[in-house]
C-alpha cells in the first residue's frame, strides 16, 4: 500500500489560500505527473489530471474533485508597524488571539515570508464593552516583530497571512495541522490515482484539485463546466466527533469515510458506493445532508444540463482551526474506495443511473 | 390555430388530489415524477428525466418561426428528512425547505416510500414549565414517532400527512405549493396551442435554492419562460384591525402576476403582455406585492446568455404549513390566463409587430 | 466628461427598468464602437477593436442600473408603501425625494415621527406624492422610483445620486473614445441589474465568453470622520480590487493593472473590502472561468442621494484603463 503521509505533510506545509493556490498546485502537479496521462491547469488555476480509460470511443468520463485551497487571513491595513487583518474564507475569530502566522510580504523585490503573531489588544485599548467577550477581528492585529518603517516598506494591503502551525503526527496514526480541510482529500485523491496505476478502468477519469471552494465553489463550478464529465464526485472533509461535538452531524475518526445522502446526491450513486464499500469491507458511515452538502458537489451537480453527483467526506476534528486532525486510515480508505468505484464503472453504467424507480 | 381551452372538472380535481397527497420532498420527488410522467407521456413529442430528476417535456407546435416557450412548475414540497434513530420508533429529523417550527408540534406525518404513519408529539401542557410554554420549539428538541416498533431509517424523507379536501369554493391540502402549478402545467401540455414549442419543466429542488430549474433552463435554451407557482396570501385582519399594507396576495382576486421579488425582476414586457391578455379576455388578475421570496424564474432568467421571464401564481393561505387553502376560481383563472397568453405569443412579441 | 457624468446621473434607471439610461448610452457610444447590440436582458454590448494574434478578448463591465424603490401598496389615504430595489439604506431614504418613471415626484416620510433618534425600517417608511386619497394617487402597485437629486460640483469633488455607477459608465465611454488600434477585442458591456445580484453581467459574460474580465465600479471611502476602518481615500487615485466580500481578484489581473499604473505613472490604491461586491464576481464564474479584476472608484456616502467622488480619480481611471487596454495584455 502506498504511503501517503509524506505527501500529505508537504501539502500541509504550504499556504495556498483561496485565490492564491499556486504553491499547493505546484506540489500536486509534481505528485500527479507520473500518475496521469495529461496534466493541465484551468483558467482559474485548478489542476486537471486526465487518465485515459480502456473502453471504446466515445468513453464516458467521471470527475473526482477535491478542493486544494485553504482559509486564512489578508492584510487590510498597515498601521504603525501593526497589520490589520480580514478573513479569507470562514475563519473563526475565537482561534486567533496568540496564533502563530506567516505573512507573505510583497512590498520588496521578492515575496518574503515573515513569521508573526495575532495579538489581542489590552481591554483598555478596545471600545468599551468589547474587551469582555470574543474580540472582533477588526480589533486584532498581526505583529511581525519588525520596526514600523521596515514593515511599511515590506508589507502591502492585500498581502496574505497563513496559519503558522506545522503538521504533526499524533498518536493512533492521526495527523494535525492547518488546511487538513481539504488537503486530506487531495491526499485521498492522490492515493486513488496511485491505486489506479496498476488497474484498468473503462471510463476516462478527470482528477481535479479545485481552487476557491471556500469562497463560492468557483473552481468546481468552472472546472465541471470545462470538463463536462458524465459523473461528478466531490471529496471533502466533514465533522469528526470530539468533545461537545457528538450529534448526527459528526463521525468518529478512524472509522472510515462518510457517504453522502440527500438532495445533492444522486441516489443511485449512493447505493453503488454503499454496496461497493460493503463488498470490499471498507468501513463507512452514512452522512445525511438535508439541504445541501456545502461542498464542491453543490456546484458540480447544477453545472450546464446537470451532472449526477456524489459526495464522499473524511471526518476531521476542529474544522477551520489551525489544528485540524484526521486519521490516515480514513484518507487511505477514501482513496481506495474511489479507485474501486472508478475501476468498477461499466461501459453502460449511465444506462443504469435512471430515476425510474 | 387555437388549442382547446382547458377546463377544470372532475378529472382535474382528482389529479390535483393525487398530486397533493403524494409525498415529494426536495431531493425525493419520485412519487410526483411518476404521476407527471404517466400524465404527459401520451401528449408529448419528447419526455426526458435529467440528471437531477427534472421531467423535461417537449411539445412541438406547427408552422414556422415558433417561439420556444418554457413553462416551469416545481414538483418538490417542503418537508423533513430523518437524521437519527433514537430507538423505540423515535427519530430525530431536520426540515427541508423553509418550515416554521411552530407549525410542527402535534402534527401527523408520513414517512418514507411506504408512507408509514408518524406523529410529531409535544410535552403535555400539564408538565411543561412556563418557559417551555412560551418558547418557539427547536427542531432539535422534536421527534418523529412511528410507534415502538417503527421501521424507518435515517435518510428517509417525511411529509405532512394532510388529506386533500374540496370544500365549497376552496381546496384544503398540503403542498398546494406547487402541486397546483404542476396540475396546471399538465393541463397546458395536454392542450398546448400550436403557435409555440412548449417546453415544460417539472422541476426538482425549488424549495432548497431553485436548483432544478437552473439545469432545466440550460437544457431547453428557451426564448422566454414563465414560472407557474403558488404564492402566499396574508389577507387576514391585522391585530388591531387597521389597514394592512402587507398581504402579498388575496384569495379570490385571480392569478397573481409577479413584478419584482428578491430573486427576479420580471421582464416588464412580459408583465405588460400578461396584463393585456387578462384585460382583453376579461380574466381577473392581481399584481403580487413586490418583494419577498422568488420562484424558479430567478434561476431561469440567469441561464446562458439570459432569458426573459415572468411568474404567475395561484395564491394560497398558510404557506409551508400542514394545511394550505386556495380558491378554485383562482386556479381556473390562472389556467385560462396562461392558455390564452400562450396562444397570443408571436415571434415578434417584444417588437410589437 | 463632467457634462456626461451629469447627464448620466440625472437619468432615471433603477434595476430592471434601464430603458432611459440605455438610450442615453447608446446615443453616446454608437459613433465610438465598431459594433453595438442589446441582449435579451437589456445589457448593451459594444465592441471596440479586432483581436490580433497577440490580443485578447476582454470584457469591461460597467453597470448602468441604480438602486431604487418599488410601490407595494397604496393605502386608503393615498400614501405609497414600498420595498427596495437593491440596497438603499433607510437612513438615507428618510426625508429624501424620489421620482417615478411617470415623472410623479414624492417625499419619503416615516411612521412614528416622534421617535426622532430612531431610524425606522423600510416597512415603517412611505412615499407621499401629495395625493388626497387612494383614488387620487397616480402611483400603482409595481411602479418603480429612484432618487431625485441634481448633480453638483464642489471644488474637485463631484456630488450626485447614482455616481455608483454612472461614473464607472463615464469611465468606460471615455476610454472607448481614446482607445484605438490596440491588439485587443474589447467588449464594453453596460450591464443591467447589478444592484440586485449582478444578473446582467452573469448572462452577458456567458454570451461573450471573454478571456479576461474587468468590472468598473465604486468602492466606499474610509476618509470621513469616524468612518469605517479603510485605507481608501478620495483623490489618491483609482483603486485596484484585491478582495471583496464575494471574490478574490485574479492575482494575474492585479499584476497587469499594477504594471500598467506604474508604467503610466498613475497613483493607485489597493482595495480590500469586507462587504459588497461587483460584476467582476459574475464574470469570474462564467463558463470555464475567466481571470477577472476590478477597477474601482473611491466614493463617499455610497447608496445615498449625494454620493461624492474626486474628479481626478475618475480622470485617472480613464488614463489607467486606456493604458491597460491599448497594448498586449500579459497575464503570465
Amino acid at each position: 500500500m502506498p504511503n501517503i503521509l509524506p505527501f500529505l505533510k508537504s501539502l500541509l506545509s504550504v499556504p495556498g489560500l483561496s485565490g492564491y493556490e499556486t504553491p499547493v498546485a505546484r506540489l500536486i502537479e509534481a505528485e500527479w505527473r507520473p500518475l496521469v496521462d495529461e496534466l493541465s491547469l484551468s483558467r482559474l488555476g485548478s489542476v486537471h489530471g486526465f487518465k485515459l480509460g480502456s473502453g471504446t470511443d466515445p468513453r464516458p468520463s467521471v470527475m473526482l474533485a477535491a478542493h486544494m485551497d485553504a482559509i486564512g487571513l489578508m492584510v487590510s491595513r498597515v498601521q504603525d508597524g501593526f497589520l490589520r487583518i480580514v478573513a479569507v474564507g470562514g475563519v473563526d475569530p475565537r482561534i486567533l488571539p496568540g496564533q502563530a502566522v506567516v505573512v507573505y510580504a510583497t512590498g520588496g523585490d521578492d515575496q518574503i515570508a515573515l513569521p508573526g503573531v495575532v495579538l489581542m489588544p489590552h481591554t483598555r485599548l478596545l471600545p468599551q464593552g468589547e474587551g469582555d467577550g470574543v474580540v472582533d477581528m477588526e480589533h486584532l492585529f498581526v505583529d511581525v516583530g519588525l520596526l514600523p518603517s521596515k514593515v511599511a516598506n515590506l508589507v502591502r494591503i492585500g498581502d496574505l497571512v497563513s496559519f503558522g502551525t506545522e503538521a504533526v503526527e499524533m498518536s493512533g496514526e492521526t495527523v494535525s495541522g492547518h488546511s487538513i480541510d481539504n488537503r486530506a482529500s487531495v491526499a485521498a485523491l492522490t492515493f486513488c490515482l496511485q491505486e489506479l496505476g496498476s488497474r484498468s478502468h473503462t471510463w476516462d477519469l478527470w482528477a481535479a484539485a479545485t481552487v476557491q471552494e471556500e469562497i463560492n465553489l468557483i473552481g468546481a463550478a468552472t472546472s465541471a463546466f470545462q470538463l463536462r464529465p458524465d459523473l461528478a464526485i466531490a471529496i471533502d472533509t466533514t465533522f469528526g466527533k470530539a468533545p461537545g461535538v457528538n450529534d448526527w452531524q459528526t463521525f468518529p475518526l478512524g472509522n472510515g469515510p462518510t457517504l453522502g445522502h440527500g438532495p445533492n446526491i444522486h441516489p443511485y450513486l449512493f447505493k453503488r458506493f454503499k454496496e461497493l464499500a460493503e463488498r470490499l469491507e471498507i468501513p463507512y458511515a452514512t452522512e445525511i445532508m438535508p439541504k445541501s452538502s456545502g461542498t464542491d458537489g453543490m456546484a458540480m451537480q447544477v453545472t450546464a444540463e446537470g451532472i449526477p453527483n456524489f459526495v464522499m467526506s473524511i471526518p476531521i476534528r476542529y474544522m477551520h482551526t489551525p489544528v485540524e486532525m484526521a486519521a490516515l486510515k480514513d484518507i487511505q480508505r477514501a482513496g481506495r474506495l474511489l479507485a474501486e468505484f472508478v475501476a468498477s464503472l461499466e461501459a453502460d453504467f449511465l444506462n443504469a443511473i435512471s430515476w425510474e424507480d | 390555430m387555437p388549442g382547446t381551452l382547458p377546463t377544470i372538472g372532475n378529472t382535474q380535481f382528482k389529479l390535483l388530489e393525487k398530486l397533493c397527497n403524494a409525498c415529494a420532498v426536495s431531493g425525493d420527488e419520485g412519487e410526483v415524477r411518476k404521476m407527471v410522467l404517466e400524465e404527459v407521456k401520451p401528449y408529448a413529442d419528447e419526455v426526458k428525466v435529467d440528471a437531477l430528476g427534472n421531467v423535461l417535456v417537449t411539445k412541438l407546435g406547427s408552422g414556422k418561426n415558433r417561439p420556444r416557450v418554457m413553462l416551469d412548475a416545481h414538483m418538490d414540497e417542503v418537508g423533513f428528512i430523518l437524521v437519527s434513530d433514537d430507538g423505540d420508533g423515535l427519530y430525530g429529523f431536520q426540515t427541508v425547505g423553509g418550515i416554521d417550527p411552530r407549525h410542527l408540534p402535534g402534527k401527523p406525518v408520513l414517512v418514507g416510500k411506504e408512507h408509514l404513519p408518524g406523529v410529531i408529539g409535544m410535552k403535555p401542557i400539564h408538565l411543561a414549565n412556563e418557559d417551555e410554554l412560551k418558547r418557539k420549539p427547536s427542531i432539535d428538541s422534536l421527534r418523529i414517532d412511528l410507534g415502538p416498533k417503527g421501521k424507518a431509517k435515517p435518510g428517509d424523507w417525511a411529509s405532512f400527512a394532510t388529506k386533500f379536501k374540496h370544500v365549497g369554493p376552496s381546496i384544503m391540502a398540503k403542498a398546494i405549493d406547487d402541486r397546483i402549478g404542476v396540475a396546471t402545467l399538465i393541463e397546458l401540455v395536454k392542450n398546448a396551442p400550436a403557435n409555440i414549442d412548449l417546453l415544460a419543466a417539472f422541476t426538482v429542488q425549488e424549495e432548497i435554492g431553485l436548483r432544478g430549474a437552473k439545469v432545466a433552463a440550460y437544457a431547453f435554451e428557451p426564448d422566454i419562460a414563465i414560472a407557474i407557482d403558488s404564492t402566499p396570501a396574508h389577507d387576514m385582519p391585522s391585530h388591531d384591525g387597521s389597514e394592512s399594507p402587507f398581504y402579498n396576495t388575496k384569495l379570490g382576486l385571480g392569478p397573481a402576476i409577479y413584478v419584482y421579488n428578491f430573486a427576479t425582476i420580471d421582464d416588464p414586457r412580459l408583465v405588460r403582455f400578461l396584463k393585456e391578455t387578462a384585460e382583453a379576455e376579461n380574466i381577473p388578475y392581481q399584481i403580487r406585492q413586490p418583494g419577498g421570496g422568488g420562484t424558479d424564474a430567478g434561476a431561469i432568467q440567469r441561464t446562458r446568455a439570459g432569458v426573459p421571464v415572468v411568474s404567475v401564481s395561484v395564491p394560497h393561505r398558510y404557506t409551508h404549513s400542514p394545511i394550505s387553502i386556495s380558491r378554485v376560481d383562482d386556479w381556473k383563472n390562472t389556467l385560462k390566463l396562461l392558455h390564452l397568453a400562450l396562444e397570443r405569443i408571436t415571434p415578434n412579441l417584444f417588437t410589437g409587430n | 466628461m463632467k457634462q456626461l457624468i451629469q447627464n448620466l446621473t440625472e437619468t432615471f434607471s433603477p434595476s430592471g427598468y434601464e430603458d432611459a439610461i440605455r438610450d442615453l448610452i447608446l446615443a453616446e457610444i454608437k459613433p465610438l464602437a465598431d459594433e453595438t447590440r442589446v441582449d435579451t436582458l437589456g445589457n448593451i454590448i459594444a465592441r471596440k477593436g479586432e483581436k490580433t494574434s497577440n490580443g485578447q478578448r476582454v470584457m469591461v463591465a460597467a453597470h448602468m442600473d441604480e438602486i431604487g424603490l418599488i410601490a407595494t401598496h397604496i393605502d386608503e389615504a393615498g400614501f405609497v408603501r414600498f420595498t427596495t430595489i437593491g440596497i438603499p439604506f433607510p437612513r438615507y431614504l428618510l426625508g429624501g425625494r424620489v421620482r417615478f418613471a411617470s415623472g410623479v415626484q414624492g417625499v419619503i416620510g416615516s411612521e412614528k415621527p416622534d421617535k426622532k433618534n430612531e431610524i425606522p425600517p423600510v416597512d415603517g417608511l412611505f412615499i407621499d406624492v401629495g395625493a388626497l386619497n387612494k383614488k387620487d394617487c397616480p402611483v400603482n402597485v409595481g411602479d418603480v422610483a429612484a432618487f431625485d437629486r441634481p448633480f453638483v460640483e464642489m471644488g474637485t469633488r463631484l456630488v450626485a445620486k447614482s455616481l455608483d455607477n454612472r461614473a464607472g459608465v463615464a469611465v468606460a465611454i471615455e476610454t472607448m473614445r481614446r482607445l484605438g488600434g490596440g491588439p485587443n477585442e474589447v467588449y464594453f458591456v453596460f450591464t443591467v441589474q447589478e444592484e440586485v445580484g449582478v444578473r446582467g453581467a452573469t448572462v452577458s459574460a456567458y454570451g461573450l465568453d471573454p478571456q479576461v474580465g474587468l468590472a468598473i465600479d465604486v468602492t466606499p471611502a474610509g476618509d470621513t470622520p469616524n468612518s469605517i476602518r479603510r485605507d481608501i481615500a478620495l483623490g489618491k487615485g483609482p483603486a485596484i480590487k484585491i478582495k471583496d466580500s464575494q471574490m478574490l481578484a485574479d492575482p494575474k489581473v492585479v499584476a497587469w493593472m499594477e504594471r500598467a499604473a506604474e508604467k503610466a505613472q498613475i497613483s493607485i490604491q489597493r482595495e480590500v473590502l469586507t462587504s459588497g461586491s461587483t460584476d467582476a464576481r459574475a464574470i469570474q464564474l462564467t463558463r470555464s472561468g475567466v481571470p477577472t479584476g476590478g477597477l474601482v472608484l473611491p466614493c463617499r456616502y455610497v447608496h445615498s442621494p449625494s454620493e461624492m467622488m474626486d474628479y481626478g480619480d475618475v480622470e485617472n481611471a480613464v488614463e489607467l484603463l486606456t493604458a491597460m487596454l491599448n497594448g498586449p495584455i500579459d497575464l503570465g
